[in-house]
């Protein structure tokens, strides 16, 4: 390990909130805390970049004791972006990302040419380099973000902090950043220890990650192993609402949990728009039906009163097909999304045209209309079929959308 | 390539932008050296009492016959009063940008944080309480080292709450509550004080260069001359100081040590100019805002320098008008600071678009 703590603890004021941290990580790869507010990253983090004053325990850099080395010493080998903003006035970029040469400069800071080069690189480096003559403090904070990480660069340090970088970036800026970390990781070796309150982009960037909970280590290892559902939820403690690892997405609570009044048909992956659509006016609603490999499969089990599924790659069964009939016959409407018709023994049309049979009204957003006498109407977006008549459900029933979880 | 070239002729612009600003730092710097030299002759040349210029120089230069009176006026006067103005000038601008720097606050000096009323109360111990203890006259020194007692422990108080508090607007309230317990204890001594100490103290504190002797351009000579030297070793940390503590910790300056250093020098620099010329306010606030201004930069290399020269130059300009423009009345100097400084406060706050 490039970077390893030993029994960790750290806290305020010589008090331990967290003990016996061992994390370590390898040049060159990206480190990720992951964990609900307050559970203590920054705390780790301040104590590793000696920002804190460490309880117990040592932390090694190239098995080196960081105890050992002196501020200029630990600034040439660790540079940081912190969360606090920082305003210093009057103060160009370019002077911003200088001060990154500190550990490096004689005793009145003067930069040579070799430190002009490497400010510039630097600022090439994340593509802020036409803001070099542009006031800090007047950038947005995207850019600002971007400059300090330049800075932070040019320290030419092997490890760097970061804490939570991605707070005030839209999500252009964050993948950019994300971007410039991963790229520096794999062609500089610059080891990367971050915290993160994306679990979804800590899942696509980080190498090891752990989880902080309570001011416990939680879990660690590798994302891809350690990250499930269920533990991103007890690790931030959500009661209601789902995340969703695989498609790296978010579902609210269930706005309602009466018996399902619409039937959606889904699959192909053109069932999820309308079933976020049907849970934000708080419809109840049951889908079917959807093979497991599907990508509606995924958030139909978040949002759906009823999913009925069929196993992957085999033909409906008669129970499975028997079900979704029962329960289709039990709704008072019925939306077609548009799924695919093709097959002889698909037997999803069959219960499209079943439905066509049944006089209950059915909103389409098919594009080519079906050649039946059935009471179909069309819509060629979800916004104007979601606020038809039709889904205004019995009259004076007023749809609750008071949260019962 | 293409990019490669574009990049090439971007450096070579950037290097000419550079050094066309340096240029631009150097010339204003050697502009504000004459402006020290002309200042210095004019502040000696001119007062209540009117001496021709054929006259002046016969005086300086010691050739050819003069006034003996009108000599004495201008070598143990005017020649005193000027230094100690363009010192004491100075060293509270140094002070001043050296405290807006390290607590990240614009309207940060001596005065504000408490640490000149520190000095006063100090001061004031001597002058009134020394005198009932029949002491006897106290010396400049003896004035000097109450200030600078009374100074630095102001100064350790607040960074001690510096450390706990991390926002500066309790920071400024804690300074601004130090001032008024020193200035409370201050006026009990003084409503316990004997007439005669009394009046004296009441004159110092109002401000003044007037009282500068060959003794105490002595001392602040040997003080602030070795401290503005000093402070090029004080740039490159407190340039670092300008992202903040927690990031100029990270680049590697030693805190600890250069907040000893930060604390001595600024208790020191305010203690000198307090102990002989009183309270003066305003300039440790302006001097460094209009150097920003006037080199718009925040570089410390070319702002330290150059708050030295302003400050200098500044003070003496307000202490000329101070002793000339109600002859032979002479206004405290804080007062004329005032009018120079107080609405560069108010500019600064309404152009600043977050809060102070």
């Amino acid at each position: 390990m490039y970077f390893q703590t030993d029994n960790l603890s750290v806290g305020y004021c010589g008090k331990a909130l967290i003990k016996n941290i061992n994390i370590g990580v390898e040049k060159g790869k990206i480190l990720c805390l992951l964990g609900p507010n307050g559970s203590g990253k920054s705390t780790i983090l301040k104590s590793i970049s000696r920002h804190l004053k460490k309880i117990a325990g040592t932390v090694f850099i190239a098995k080196e004791d960081m105890n050992n080395l002196n501020s200029v010493e630990v600034a040439k080998r660790l540079s940081v972006v912190l969360t606090e903003k920082v305003a210093p006035e009057l103060m160009t970029c370019e002077e911003v990302v200088a001060t990154g040469r500190y550990p490096y400069t004689n005793h009145f800071g003067k930069l040579t040419d070799e430190d002009h080069r490497i400010i510039e690189e630097s600022m090439a480096a994340v593509s802020v380099l036409d803001l070099m003559d542009n006031e800090f403090s007047h950038l947005s904070d995207g850019q600002k973000q971007r400059v300090l990480l330049a800075r932070a660069i040019c320290q030419q340090p092997e490890i760097i902090i970061l804490d939570e970088p991605t707070s005030y970036l839209d999500i252009r800026h964050k993948i950019e950043l994300l971007g410039i970390l991963r790229k520096m990781a794999v062609n500089q070796k610059v080891t990367v220890i971050l915290s993160l309150h994306e679990v979804d982009l800590a899942a696509k960037l980080a190498d090891t990650i752990i989880l902080v909970k309570d001011n416990s280590v939680y879990g660690s290892g590798c994302p891809e192993d350690v990250l499930s559902d269920t533990v991103i939820k007890k690790l931030y403690g959500i009661e209601a609402g789902s995340f969703n690892m695989l498609m790296g997405s978010v579902e609210l609570p269930k706005t309602c949990q009466t018996e399902p009044k619409v039937f959606v048909f889904g699959g192909d992956g053109y069932g999820t728009r309308c079933y976020r659509a049907l849970h934000k006016r708080g419809i109840s609603f049951c889908t079917g039906v959807l093979y497991h490999n599907d990508v509606d499969y995924q958030v139909a089990m978040s949002l759906a009163r009823q999913t009925i599924f069929e196993k992957s790659f085999r033909p409906i069964s008669d129970v499975i097909y028997e079900q979704a009939c029962k329960a289709m016959l039990n709704c008072k409407v019925i939306i077609d999304t548009g799924f695919d018709l093709d097959g002889v023994t698909n037997r999803n049309r069959q219960l499209l045209e079943l439905a066509y049979n049944t006089n209950k009204p059915i909103l389409s957003l098919r594009k080519q209309p079906q050649k039946t006498k059935a009471n179909i109407q069309y819509f060629n977006d979800i916004g104007s079929m979601i606020s038809c008549e039709k889904l205004m459900l019995e009259s004076g029933e007023k749809i609750s959308i008071s949260m019962c979880s | 390539m293409l990019k490669e070239i574009k990049t090439d002729s971007f450096n070579n612009q950037m290097t000419e932008e550079l050094e066309k600003l340096n240029r631009r730092s150097m010339l204003l710097m050697g502009l504000l050296v004459l402006g020290v030299i002309l200042t210095f002759g004019i502040c000696v040349g001119l007062g209540s009492l009117k001496i021709g210029l054929d006259e002046l120089i016969k005086i300086i230069f010691r050739f050819g016959d003069y006034d003996p009176v009108l000599s004495e006026i201008v070598w143990d006067i005017r020649f005193p009063r000027t230094i100690g103005a363009l010192l004491g000038g100075a060293a509270l601008a140094v002070a001043g940008i050296m405290l807006q720097v390290f607590f990240r606050n614009p309207i940060v000096e001596p005065f504000v944080l408490g640490i000149s009323s520190g000095a006063v109360l100090c001061v004031a111990l001597v002058m009134l309480g020394g005198l009932s203890l029949g002491l006897g006259a106290v010396s400049s020194l003896g004035l000097f080292l109450a200030a600078l007692l009374g100074s630095s422990v102001v100064m350790i108080v607040v960074l001690v709450f510096a450390t706990r508090v991390k926002d500066v607007v309790s920071l400024l309230v804690i300074g601004l509550m130090m001032g008024y317990i020193c200035s409370a204890v201050t006026s009990i001594l003084q409503s316990f004080a004997e007439k005669e100490a009394l009046q004296g103290f009441v004159v110092w504190t109002l401000g003044s260069f007037s009282g500068f002797t060959w003794a105490s351009v002595r001392i602040i000579v040997v003080l602030c001359i070795p401290i503005f030297g000093s402070l090029i070793f004080l740039v490159k940390p407190l340039n670092a100081f300008s992202m903040g503590e927690e990031y100029a910790m990270s680049m590697g300056v030693n805190i600890k040590g250069f907040r000893i250093f930060l604390v001595a020098i600024t208790s020191i620099l305010a203690a000198v100019v307090t102990a002989f010329a009183g309270p003066v306010g305003f300039i440790g606030l302006a001097i460094p805002h209009l150097a920003r201004l006037l080199f718009k930069t925040a570089d410390n290399r070319i702002l330290v320098p150059g708050s030295i020269l302003m400050g200098g130059i500044v003070t003496a300009f307000c202490d000329l008008i101070s002793r000339t423009i109600l002859a032979p009345v002479e206004l405290p100097i804080s007062a004329v600071t005032a009018f120079i400084g107080a609405p560069i406060v108010i500019y600064l706050i309404m152009k600043r678009r977050t809060s102070l």
